[in-house]
């Protein structure tokens, strides 16, 4: 009683809440809310079956004890820590030289080496797999030299560190270009004042300046690489990662309890990477201050052109791995008869009715695209500019961030659990596009957020302080103001989401039914069955796909441009 | 007096944590009176600003504006115009829309809108900028639409945050005198938080100096400048010589100098300002006088800061303003002797 008066006589004033606040405190909430069920539930669900038993009892970590007494699973751990680790040592001093490449050298065509390298950005990483079948498998054009050089399949580590390493460069290569453009020109005019060696430049500014760009590429190529699902299925023949031990445990055994201590394996280290990775780039940032001089490359003939020798040879290879897929997926009966015929997009795609499948991609990118940009800005905006209701702010920033650290086999495993359990009201979402929808726009919320959030803040913070007090309520102002200025960002947002949408299978593997099948999870179905010549041409699809909707998106982003950004010219 | 109160904050207090940004706060603000925040950067004065509007909370403590007991009012509910440093204006909407931003949900008819647009984009000297974005406008236009969008609505209340901070000097010299003109034209009870004291002390029918979460004095220009209530306004506030004394049976001692002044002994500290000490006139025999060397002319245009010396105030150096034809006149220059003669009347005395 007493401390309850003294709280009264010390407690803070509160304004009162306008009613308009009322509707921004209750958005905020159903976006929470929104993420609560299809974010925090499945990964909470499996957190519980990891410690359930066969009859949903309580065993504690009786699961995890079971799992390290296995020395098959404990053997695919161990592969999957070593070919993680391979495939980072390899990718990141390639990418660190194409990038310094693009950031400091004068070499011509910059932006077709750039272009060339983000490819395979705009196909299922499983592409890369099914190329490297054809140069090097059993039937392979380069069979020959892979044997002399004593190697005698490309079945198992040697294909999927090889594949890999194709399928993470561009994520690397993105950081890394990032992370080597924010330098200083001033330090090296310093340097060359004092006549500093271009070698001791390197190790002295270069590399010091772009440390926490490399930590956090290696960060992500190795998570990438160890949450990967795609490649060791098609390549891997019987060397098992954890990543296709999670899908024959849950998919083909229904043991689900281990499966739930392999994908919580699998989460660590994509923690482990976000936590590094949020520290680092803070780091980061303050590292450069707003007073920085870009650094411009002099030509210097010699560099550059071995520069251009280097990336030329990397784009080379890249070009190698996807002109094959696409030769291929032409090629009437591989080896025997090569001409060219549309006989694996006909008889293997269309006849077999696997086509349908690449509409359900397309409805379920456009899906992601339209409601995921709708979702994912309001949200933005409703934590940056509204105020009040301090815990659900807390609470959505953290949902917001989230997805960033799982992996999508593990969101994947949480849907099952969680959509799949028997007294799931929403377990009629079970098997439809619109589950397949709402996973892959959680999947991929976190870059979408952080887009918008970047460019809610270049706005003057006082927009809605000046709205208040000329009594405009806040969705007249987000109406009439935020969202045509931000509408560049909307189609930036928008384009993300659909092209992740259409090549992505670690979330969606566990969760389609044959009707709603979409066109990645295909490449691997009819892979296993043999067609791999229909699977290449379901995978050339899916790149078509992407291509043509890039260059539409830019479009849009062009026109959008010329029609809402133009007070921006002066 | 209290009849035209408008403005009435009462025990405004407000902490961050274990910070005190500001520490009961007391002040009443007249209707149609222009009143300056002033003080150094982290004082607390816009903080207290951005309290009237609502876009902060206090801790604990009144406000009441026109009669009404605001303290708990949302910034929607409250009644005021608010420019802030930054301008804020909307880029994608052109001068006219920004202008009549306000209008609009008050569901004024468009005609009107488009009559009260026109009237308010002249009376802040931009006639027939309605079309233009304000990318296509220079900084201090920016601010006079800002200004005509906060006026828009007719506030009782018209709240300015550092409004020319972000301008260059010859405009905001400008722009703060064709503020103060319309202020008087409209009527409109203001408030102005700014760091700079020359802004302050042109345009403020009463300034407010702040330190530290609290008010050390709140005066007309003429009150704050010539009587300054503590020693932080006086040094804050204007150019202002130091000198450490000491108050000794009745009688103020300043190095030689001997001044007759009230109270108890104990040290003091003497603050004079540089224009304060005179060169001219001194007739002979006036009190007061004594002769100092020049050390340093620091020109400065149409006077100069000089540095002084004086065998009387040793050992204290004393800055004050000569005429640069003062100077010539006499040609005076470094290592000169000039005689000096102290204002009494002007002297602060500080314990």
């Amino acid at each position: 009683m007493s401390a309850s008066l003294l709280a009264l006589s010390t407690g803070t004033v509160h304004q009162r809440v306008h009613w308009s606040e009322r509707v921004a405190h209750a958005a905020l909430a159903l976006v929470v809310l929104a993420l609560l069920v299809f974010l925090a539930a499945p990964l909470a669900a499996i957190l519980m079956q990891s410690v359930e038993g066969h009859d949903g009892e309580f065993v504690g970590l009786r699961n995890f004890i079971a799992y390290a007494r296995t020395p098959a699973l404990l053997d695919s751990l161990w592969n999957s820590v070593w070919v993680s680790a391979a495939v980072t040592v390899i990718t990141i001093p390639l990418a660190f030289g194409f990038a310094y490449a693009l950031t400091r050298s004068c070499m011509r065509g910059k932006p077709v080496f750039r272009g060339i390298t983000l490819i395979p950005l705009l196909a299922p990483s499983l592409l890369s797999a099914i190329s490297l079948i054809y140069w090097f498998g059993n039937q392979g054009v380069l069979k020959s030299v892979l044997q002399a050089l004593g190697a005698d399949a490309i079945y198992g580590a040697p294909g999927i560190v090889i594949a890999e390493c194709f399928a993470v460069f561009p994520h690397a290569l993105m950081i890394l270009v990032t992370a080597l453009s924010l330098s200083d020109a001033r330090l090296y005019e310093a340097a060359d004042a004092m006549g500093t060696r271009a070698a001791r430049k390197f190790f002295t500014i270069t590399l010091p300046g772009a440390r926490y760009g490399l930590i956090s590429a290696a960060l992500i190529t190795f998570t990438l690489v160890v949450t990967d699902f795609g490649i060791p299925k098609v390549i891997g023949g019987n060397f098992n990662v954890l990543a296709t031990d999670v899908f024959k445990l849950v998919i083909g055994q229904q043991d689900f309890a281990r499966g739930a201590v392999v994908a919580l394996l699998l989460l660590a280290p994509a923690v482990l990477t976000y936590g590094i990775d949020s520290y680092v780039s803070r780091r980061q940032t303050a590292m450069l201050t707003a007073r920085a001089v870009p650094y411009e490359p002099r030509p210097a003939r010699g560099f550059d052109l071995l520069m251009t020798g280097y990336c030329s040879l990397i784009a080379l290879l890249m070009l190698a791995m996807l002109g094959m897929a696409v030769f291929a997926s032409f090629a009437s009966f591989w080896p025997y008869n090569l001409s060219p015929s549309w006989r694996h997009y006909v008889m293997g795609l269309v006849d077999a009715e696997v086509g349908v499948a690449f509409v359900n991609s397309l409805l379920m990118a456009a899906g992601t695209a339209g409601i995921g940009t709708l979702l994912v800005f309001c949200g933005a905006y409703l934590l940056e500019k509204t105020h009040g209701a301090a815990p659900l702010r807390g609470l959505a920033r953290l949902l917001a961030m989230l997805p960033m650290a799982v992996p999508g086999l593990v969101l994947g495993l949480g849907y099952i659990f969680f959509f799949n359990a028997p007294n799931n009201p929403l377990g009629g979402l079970y098997h439809t596009l619109t589950l397949l929808t709402l996973c892959t726009i959680v999947h991929f919320y976190t870059t979408g957020h952080l887009t918008a959030v970047t460019a809610l803040k270049s706005l003057d913070g006082e927009f809605e302080a000046v709205s208040a007090s000329l009594k405009v309520p806040f969705y007249r102002t987000f109406w009439r103001v935020t969202l045509p200025i931000c509408t560049p960002a909307l189609v930036d947002i928008a384009r993300y989401f659909f092209i992740n949408a259409m090549t992505t299978i670690s979330a969606v593997v566990f969760l389609y039914s044959p009707e709603t099948k979409v066109a990645a999870i295909a490449i691997l179905n009819l892979d296993e069955a043999g067609e791999i010549g229909a699977a290449a041409a379901m995978a050339v699809l899916i790149l078509a796909a992407s291509s043509v909707a890039m260059g539409l998106f830019t479009a849009l982003g062009w026109w959008v441009n010329r029609r809402t950004q133009a007070w921006r010219a002066r | 007096m209290t009849d035209d109160l408008f403005l009435d904050l009462r025990h405004v207090r407000k902490t961050f944590g274990a910070f005190t940004a500001l520490d009961d706060i007391n002040l009443g603000i007249r209707r149609g009176e222009f009143v300056c925040f002033l003080g150094p950067s982290g004082c607390g004065k816009t903080t207290l600003l951005r309290i009237i509007a609502g876009l902060e909370v206090q801790t604990s403590g009144e406000i009441w504006q026109g009669g009404r007991d605001i303290s708990r009012l949302p910034p929607a509910e409250r009644d005021y115009g608010i420019v802030f440093q930054s301008y804020a204006l909307f880029p994608n909407l052109n001068v006219a829309d920004n202008v009549s931003y306000g209008l609009v949900n008050r569901r004024v008819p468009r005609a009107e809108a488009a009559r009260r647009v026109t009237e308010l984009v002249k009376l802040v000297g931009l006639p027939g900028s309605e079309r233009k974005y304000p990318a296509q406008l220079s900084g201090g236009q920016q601010q006079r639409i800002a200004l005509a969008r906060a006026l828009a609505t007719e506030p009782g209340l018209l709240l300015l945050d550092e409004p020319l901070s972000a301008l260059d000097a010859i405009v905001r010299v400008h722009l703060r005198q064709e503020i103060r003109s319309l202020q008087r034209k409209l009527g409109v009870t203001t408030v102005m938080v700014t760091h700079d004291q020359e802004e302050a002390l042109s345009v403020a029918d009463r300034i407010v100096v702040m330190n530290h979460g609290v008010i050390e004095q709140v005066g007309t220009p003429l009150e704050v400048y010539r009587e300054p209530a503590s020693p932080f306004v006086a040094d804050f506030v204007g150019k202002v010589n130091v000198l450490p004394s000491r108050v000794q049976g009745g009688q103020l001692e300043i190095g030689t100098l001997r001044i007759p002044h009230e109270g108890g002994d104990r040290p003091v500290q003497v603050y004079l300002r540089p224009e304060d000490v005179l060169a001219r006139p001194i007739a002979p025999g006036d009190a007061h006088v004594f002769d100092a060397r020049i050390d340093k002319i620091e020109f400065l245009g149409s006077h100069c800061h000089v540095h002084v010396t004086a065998q009387a105030l040793q050992p204290h150096p004393l800055t004050v303003y000569l005429s640069l034809n003062f100077l010539s006149e006499q040609s005076l220059s470094e290592g000169s002797i000039v005689r000096l003669k102290l204002l009494p009347e002007r002297l602060r005395v500080f314990g």
